[in-house]
């Protein structure tokens, strides 16, 4: 009787540790601290944003329908509550992401107008700027990379047997994962047009 | 024959495919990794040299790799890719930092680990790629551009207050050394002696105490650490108070007779595996990471 007793307990424990919800919890983790610092380097190219916009308008008055640009899609982003809930919710995933990428076209944006400044681009300051801004875009590329390869995981996980029992019965969902907005775009090649005038970079 | 050759196909395609991916992570041979034949070997020499010091000193870890392409990847996904590799810095300390340069490509990169970001800012970074290294590179100077930059680096991070490299001492407290003695024949031999005849002489529980009491001394000088030896100690004395009846309740359960026992015992002392791994550390001709990790800091030139 004792004997059985130990079997069935061994058993017990074993189909614990086997039913996943041990791997769930971490690759759940590992999610939660990838999109922490997802939001940490958005967060911080948010900061850089305005000291960018500054240093361009001391050179660069005229172009004020860009920077004005810069400046609206920089408040948004703020406007946008960035919690860690944020995954588990996909329209305010979205919306989060679309937020950030009209932050992204803005500066792009911008960089290319002040291409036309030489005296801008000389500037020190504004030299330095654009080196915290580089690093900062690599930054968010390496944290968006991380944050893709520990949703795939967590998403892996709870839609493998056995582990898909175990997540239908605690409610764990998949997650949100970033995706290309503008996908008929890059698809497209771009034209090359040399008869038209310079562009005024809008 | 149909079947092989199509196997051989699918083979030869999957070779192509293989040919068409990313650049592959060099294999972490030292801090100065060369695959295009760029530095002399002196060059190379006094290059890790001055790192080795440097780590020595301020326990930081830079290494420098240069690769003649890093297509079709750019440069900043292949050495962040590098840089996971090889996890170079310390752990938790995230002092490393890499200087990759893509010799065909004309780029260059100084990847900076987390705990570096302060002192190697990226406005730092591509001052030294920028005021530095890029005017010699230009002049085909490719040794004296990464030995100024190195240096530079170097400086950057002497100025910069890390936590103080371990010394040896503390190093001789691994937890290979902990697995050593207890596992060691000697140790068990040694230990099983004293618990005899202490126990024989003094009675189970005197005995135990004074057996607690000598372990303790002896893993004290051996490891001088306190707490190590005060957990060996307390070990010790319920392994000598209880370790009888331990022995011969799993006896019974096993119930195979003394056999049981005994097997347990010798294959505690098989330690030849964990010696094994403790040479292999001790061992200082190798460079490898201390597992540092990236986050993509840092900044990328061209020449």
């Amino acid at each position: 009787m004792r004997k059985l007793l130990t079997v069935l307990a061994a058993l017990a424990t074993l189909s614990l540790t086997n039913c996943g919800y041990n791997a769930i919890q971490t690759n759940d983790e590992q999610v939660k601290s990838a999109w922490s610092e997802v939001l940490n380097q958005y967060q911080r190219r948010a900061d850089l944003v305005p000291n960018l916009v500054n240093s361009v308008k001391g050179f660069a008055q005229q172009e004020k329908d860009v920077l004005l640009g810069v400046t609206n899609a920089r408040a948004k982003v703020g406007s946008i509550q960035a919690t860690p809930e944020l995954v588990n919710d996909p329209g305010a995933f979205a919306k989060f992401q679309a937020a950030q990428g009209e932050l992204s076209s803005a500066l792009s944006k911008l960089l290319v107008v002040t291409e036309n400044y030489p005296q801008l681009k000389s500037d020190a300051l504004f030299h330095d700027l654009m080196s915290q801004l580089e690093g900062t875009e690599n930054r968010i590329t390496v944290a968006r990379n991380r944050y893709i390869k520990s949703v795939q995981d967590y998403n892996v996980g709870i839609r493998t047997f056995p582990n898909n029992l175990t997540a239908m019965m605690f409610g764990y969902k998949e997650k949100a994962n970033f995706t290309v907005d503008n996908e008929k775009e890059i698809s497209t090649a771009p034209k090359v047009d040399f008869n038209a005038s310079p562009a005024p970079a809008k | 024959m149909m079947a092989a050759r199509a196997f051989l196909l699918a083979l030869l395609l999957g070779w192509s495919f293989a040919a068409a991916a990313d650049v592959a992570v060099p294999p972490l041979s030292g801090r100065v990794v060369d695959q295009t034949g760029t530095l002399s070997a002196g060059d190379a020499d006094a290059l890790t040299q001055r790192l080795k010091d440097l780590q020595t000193r301020k326990g930081s870890q830079v290494a420098v790799l240069i690769v003649p392409t890093t297509q079709p990847e750019t440069i900043e996904q292949f050495s962040i890719r590098v840089a996971e590799a090889w996890k170079i810095g310390r752990k938790k300390i995230d002092d490393g930092a890499l200087l990759v340069v893509a010799k065909n490509d004309h780029k260059l990169r100084i990847e900076v680990g987390y705990g570096l970001e302060g002192a190697l800012t990226d406005v730092t970074a591509r001052r030294i790629i920028d005021e530095i290294i890029v005017p010699r590179f230009k002049t085909g100077d490719f040794a004296g551009g990464i030995s100024a930059g190195v240096d530079r680096i170097i400086r950057v991070i002497d100025g910069e207050p890390l936590p103080a490299p371990k010394p040896e001492v503390s190093h001789s407290v691994d937890p290979n050394m902990f697995f050593d003695i207890i596992f060691s024949p000697f140790g068990l031999i040694g230990y099983a002696a004293i618990a005899a005849i202490m126990r024989g002489l003094l009675g189970r529980l005197l005995g135990s105490g004074v057996t607690a009491g000598v372990v303790g001394v002896i893993v004290w000088f051996l490891l001088s650490s306190i707490a190590v030896s005060a957990i060996f100690g307390v070990a010790a004395f319920f392994l000598t108070m209880f370790g009888d009846s331990i022995l011969a309740a799993s006896q019974a359960a096993n119930r195979r007779g003394g056999g049981g026992g005994g097997g347990g015992w010798s294959s505690g002392s098989s330690g030849s595996s964990w010696s094994g791994g403790s040479s292999s550390g001790s061992s200082d001709s190798g460079f490898s990471g201390g597992g540092g990790s990236f986050g993509g800091g840092g900044a990328s030139g061209s020449w």
